[in-house]
């Protein structure tokens, strides 16, 4: 299953729901453009739910971590929400956990940028 | 029972997407457990990646052979390109604080955390990774046709 990202704005945050694979290739240009564009567009506050991602390889990691440095270095901020197991033990070994502002709540999420 | 199978694939993306397929199902059929079955495909999907960017720079006349093997002990799954030769000693430490934020470099990382053994055997015709999880338990046989 590719990837499809959808994006819709609550309270002034951008929410990205993304599903399906992060993975070399498609999945992860969807997701540099979807960002890049969010930011063009003067979005800067950003929670990417990857609560149905069920896969993301080593490219996609760095993808989400391309996504995570290229918003903070234009003024603005990227959380994860709702990590799957597999995303969480990725990025739990990967030592980026702890890098990623991580949500469990989406209520909290949005909150947590005012 | 066959007790190993091997493929010649071209330099693409869809070479990484059919790897990973056949190590899910080559390690299923062997009884490995789910969250084995993901590391395992998951560590080829990343030799893959290796061997057809990194080794073979998607060249259109350069393979990838990719095998798998049953022992007694063992699935060996085997991953050669027939690039330059990668330069093992000018791979960072993904883990370093300095590299963390890196948008790459973490394949063999993942590979040598997934499985059980990792060697890395780089030539001036190519890398050749191979990746070896231990069999626990009750196992089965590969039943595919070398293409």
């Amino acid at each position: 299953m590719s990837m499809k990202l959808s994006t819709r704005q609550v309270d002034g945050v951008t929410i990205v729901d993304a599903s399906g694979r992060i993975t070399l290739g498609e999945g992860s240009v969807l997701m540099r453009d979807t960002v890049r564009d969010l930011l063009a567009k003067g979005n800067k506050k950003i929670i990417l739910n990857l609560g149905d991602v069920n896969y993301i390889d080593s490219s996609g990691i760095g993808e989400l971590v391309s996504a995570f440095t290229t918003v903070r270095n234009q003024g603005g901020d990227l959380k994860l929400l709702n990590l799957t197991k597999k995303v969480h033990d990725l990025l739990q070994i990967t030592k980026l956990y702890t890098v990623f502002d991580v949500k469990e709540d989406e209520t909290a999420a949005v909150k947590a940028f005012k | 029972m066959e007790q190993t199978v091997s493929y010649t694939l071209d330099s693409t993306l869809e070479t990484v997407d059919h790897a990973e397929e056949r190590a899910t199902r080559i390690a299923t059929e062997l009884g490995f457990g789910e969250d084995e079955v993901m590391q395992i495909s998951m560590a080829v999907r990343e030799g893959a990646v290796n061997a057809v960017l990194h080794g073979n720079a998607y060249a259109p006349d350069k393979k990838v052979i990719l095998a798998f093997e049953r022992t007694p002990d063992d699935l060996v799954i085997t991953i050669r390109d027939q690039g330059k030769g990668i330069d093992l000693n000018g791979i960072p430490n993904p883990l370093a604080p300095e590299n963390l934020l890196k948008t790459s470099g973490r394949g063999i990382f993942l590979m040598r955390s997934f499985m059980d053994v990792v060697e890395i055997r780089p030539s001036q015709t190519g890398t050749e990774i191979k990746l070896i999880k231990h069999v626990h338990g009750r196992s089965a046989g590969v039943k595919e046709g070398s293409q």
